[in-house]
């Protein structure tokens, strides 16, 4: 318990995270930084997309799969990290 | 044996309506065989039965059901709560988070995750990968491509007895046409069936030629009129020059007469700058220079006599091999002989003595071709002997930058039109060389072997991207030079200019010191004069001397053979010519021996021989 809030908290300290979501399957946000409505969509939205891009993943090559999806976009950088039953999302301004 | 056939069938499918009873099968009809009525029949013997043995095959077409899909979006408005926790309320689900927290799997995974997500993390905070590097700097384009010289077209003599291809042209519209001149310059090999004509190719058609051209005698050189494309003048070999309209047809239209022309081949003939866009001069080893306006054929306008004392005498004269005549400068002219001297003559002077400014000497045999480089007119190249020679016009007493001497005899050279760097020589072994000075100054940038024959002409097109070369036996070929020999390159003006004035300031300084080393020679043999009884075991007579240097000379060939077998490439090497002058000058003999300084790893030049006396 204490090392999940450690490295929680670690991850929330680096240099440029704007916030951090914990999800689990079913799209309950159990540990979140960034208020309630963001959340939800965050989670909701980034749900669909690692479904959709694990499953590319897996028809070109059924034996591979997705280990981390990373978005770039204008004004910051969203990085997922997918598991069988919880996902970690990080929101990122990297260092310009 | 009793054959029977029964037949049934349902009531439905023969279109009876349906009893709503079973019913038994009812005998409907009931044919007996008649054996009477097997008299009507023949039997067939034999009997033609095709059977084929294949597989039985049917054709069916399948269809599934089309298949609807569409793409539909989901709204997550709130996760997937468990039934019994309200989301709307505070209390349950923070108890909800808190048991999943306490879930050992979430406890692991988190862990798991949070330790990629933070190497990313650390990632994106020590470099910027998507930020542009290096955008200050050009991208440099260098072109990697090797030089080559590709063949594409080849165009052969059609006549039976092969002629020499002595002269080439090209048509100076666009260049899609090349005169071809064809003669045998060969000492009486003139056959009876040898052909006469000369003809006109078009690049596309090698097949045969576009035009012939019909003189009276072959023609040795051919040039189309830089001003009119339909006008060719040429020189034949017994001396006359003819002139062409392409319009007219094969004969030419109007030739000089016999008692006025040369008595010789005409080797060269150019056409001159002028209004009326008609002169033309031609050069012949007669030793005469003569000058024509197109339109008079009957006697030369102008003549002039490669006397090298100057007093017009046609017996001492020198015979000409090639002429230069530069747009730019349409008051000089240069002629080259067949005595290795290159003489520069200007147009306007009064008498013949002044028409002949200077003579340029420095090669071993006929100069077979001159120009004036397109870019810098004060450097002329010429092409004679063994070696092709760079020359400046202010530097009399050698050229200011040669090539090495080549196994095989150089026949024809030519400046690249568009690279003021580049020449193209060919040789008597069939090889086509393309020099780039700037690039590399020992070899040729590019040595081509185009044919197994010796070749006799070179022409460059204007674009500097196509040359023709006319071979011994009139085979013609048509090389396309790769794209790095014909673009201009950087800076290659300017380095081609320092390249220039460094050479000739190196033989300003050099000529300056063989000056000086003169004066010295002469003051110094004044003295000998009087001491003249005293000295004994400096001189030797001549036939000593001969005979010492017949045998240093023996000696130093056998060791460059050697040399040359064992495949070293020495930078030092002693020029043959310094031992080819000799002259006596007040009963005392000095030969001086070609001092080995290297000088830009060219050949060495010694003291040449006309500076030791």
């Amino acid at each position: 318990m204490a090392e999940v809030e450690e490295t929680l908290k670690r991850i929330q300290t680096h240099e440029g995270v704007i916030g951090t979501i914990v999800v689990n399957a079913e799209g309950i946000p159990i540990r979140t930084t960034l208020d309630n409505s963001t959340t939800v969509q965050y989670a909701g939205l980034l749900h669909q997309l690692t479904m959709k891009a694990r499953s590319t993943v897996r028809d070109i090559d059924p034996q591979n799969d997705l280990t981390f999806l990373r978005i770039r976009s204008k004004k910051h950088e969203i990085m997922v990290a997918p598991d069988k039953e919880y996902m970690l999302i990080v929101i990122q301004n990297p260092s310009e | 044996m009793e054959i029977v056939y029964v037949y049934t069938k349902k009531r439905n499918e023969f279109g009876r309506q349906c009893n709503f009873s079973d019913r038994s099968a009812e005998l409907h009809v009931d044919i007996l065989p008649d054996p009477s009525l097997a008299v009507n029949f023949i039997e067939r013997d034999p009997c033609d039965v095709p059977i084929q043995c294949t597989q039985e095959m049917s054709e069916h077409e399948v269809n599934t059901e089309r298949f609807e899909s569409d793409t539909r979006g989901i709204n997550h408005v709130e996760g997937g709560w468990p039934k019994d926790v309200n989301p709307h309320e505070m209390e349950q689900t923070i108890r909800f988070r808190k048991k999943v927290e306490k879930d050992e799997n979430y406890i692991s995974t988190v862990m798991q995750l949070g330790n990629n997500m933070e190497h990313c993390i650390k990632q994106n905070n020590a470099i910027d990968i998507y930020r542009e590097y290096f955008e200050e700097e050009e991208v440099v384009e260098e072109s990697e491509v090797q030089p080559s010289a590709k063949t594409i077209n080849v165009f052969r003599d059609p006549n039976e007895v092969k002629r020499t291809a002595s002269s080439l042209s090209w048509h100076p519209d666009g260049s899609r046409k090349l005169a071809v001149a064809y003669s045998s310059l060969e000492f009486q090999k003139v056959s009876k069936d040898m052909s006469l004509n000369s003809y006109i190719w078009d690049i596309e058609n090698p097949n045969k030629p576009e035009m012939t051209l019909k003189p009276v005698s072959p023609l040795v050189c051919l040039e189309y009129n830089p001003k009119d494309c339909h006008i060719l003048v040429g020189g034949s070999y017994n001396g006359q020059i003819a002139y062409w309209d392409t319009r007219k047809g094969s004969q030419p239209v109007e030739m000089s007469t016999i008692e006025h022309s040369h008595r010789d081949p005409v080797y060269r003939v150019i056409w001159l700058q002028s209004k009326t866009g008609t002169d033309t001069f031609s050069a012949s080893t007669d030793g005469q220079v003569l000058w024509w306006d197109i339109r008079k054929m009957s006697e030369p306008t102008e003549r002039l006599i490669l006397d090298p004392n100057k007093k017009g005498n046609l017996d001492n004269a020198l015979g000409a091999i090639s002429l230069e005549f530069e747009t730019t400068m349409p008051t000089k002219f240069m002629v080259g002989t067949e005595q290795g001297l290159v003489v520069s003559c200007n147009r306007k002077a009064k008498t013949p003595a002044e028409k002949i400014v200077c003579m340029y000497s420095g090669h071993h045999g006929p100069i077979y071709a001159l120009q004036r480089n397109p870019f810098f007119p004060k450097n002329f190249l010429t092409v004679a002997d063994w070696t092709a020679r760079i020359w400046s016009e202010d530097i009399k007493e050698s050229s200011i930058m040669w090539t090495k001497y080549h196994t095989a005899y150089l026949s024809d050279g030519s400046w690249s039109p568009v690279r003021p760097s580049v020449f193209f020589t060919i040789k008597m072994d069939g090889t086509l060389d393309v020099w780039d000075f700037l690039f590399k100054q020992n070899d040729p940038t590019l040595s081509v072997k185009v044919c197994d024959e010796a070749l006799n002409s070179l022409r460059v097109q204007d674009n500097g991207h196509f040359l023709a070369c006319g071979s011994q036996l009139g085979t013609v070929t048509l090389l396309e030079i790769s794209s790095g020999l014909c673009t201009l390159q950087k800076n290659e003006k300017a380095l081609a200019t320092a390249m220039f004035e460094r050479e000739t300031k190196r033989e300003k300084i050099l000529e300056a010191r063989h000056r000086e080393m003169r004066l010295k020679e002469r003051s110094r043999s004044e003295q000998s004069k009087e001491e003249d009884t005293k000295e004994g075991d400096g001189e030797e007579s001549p036939e000593e001397l001969i005979t010492r240097i017949e045998k240093d000379f023996y000696e130093i060939v056998e060791a460059e053979l050697k040399k040359r077998d064992k495949g070293e490439e020495k930078k030092v090497r002693l020029i043959l010519n310094s031992f080819t002058g000799l002259r006596v000058v007040r009963g005392s003999l000095r030969v001086v021996k070609g001092s080995s300084k290297i000088v830009k790893g060219f050949t060495n030049k010694g003291g040449g021989p006309d500076s030791t006396l």
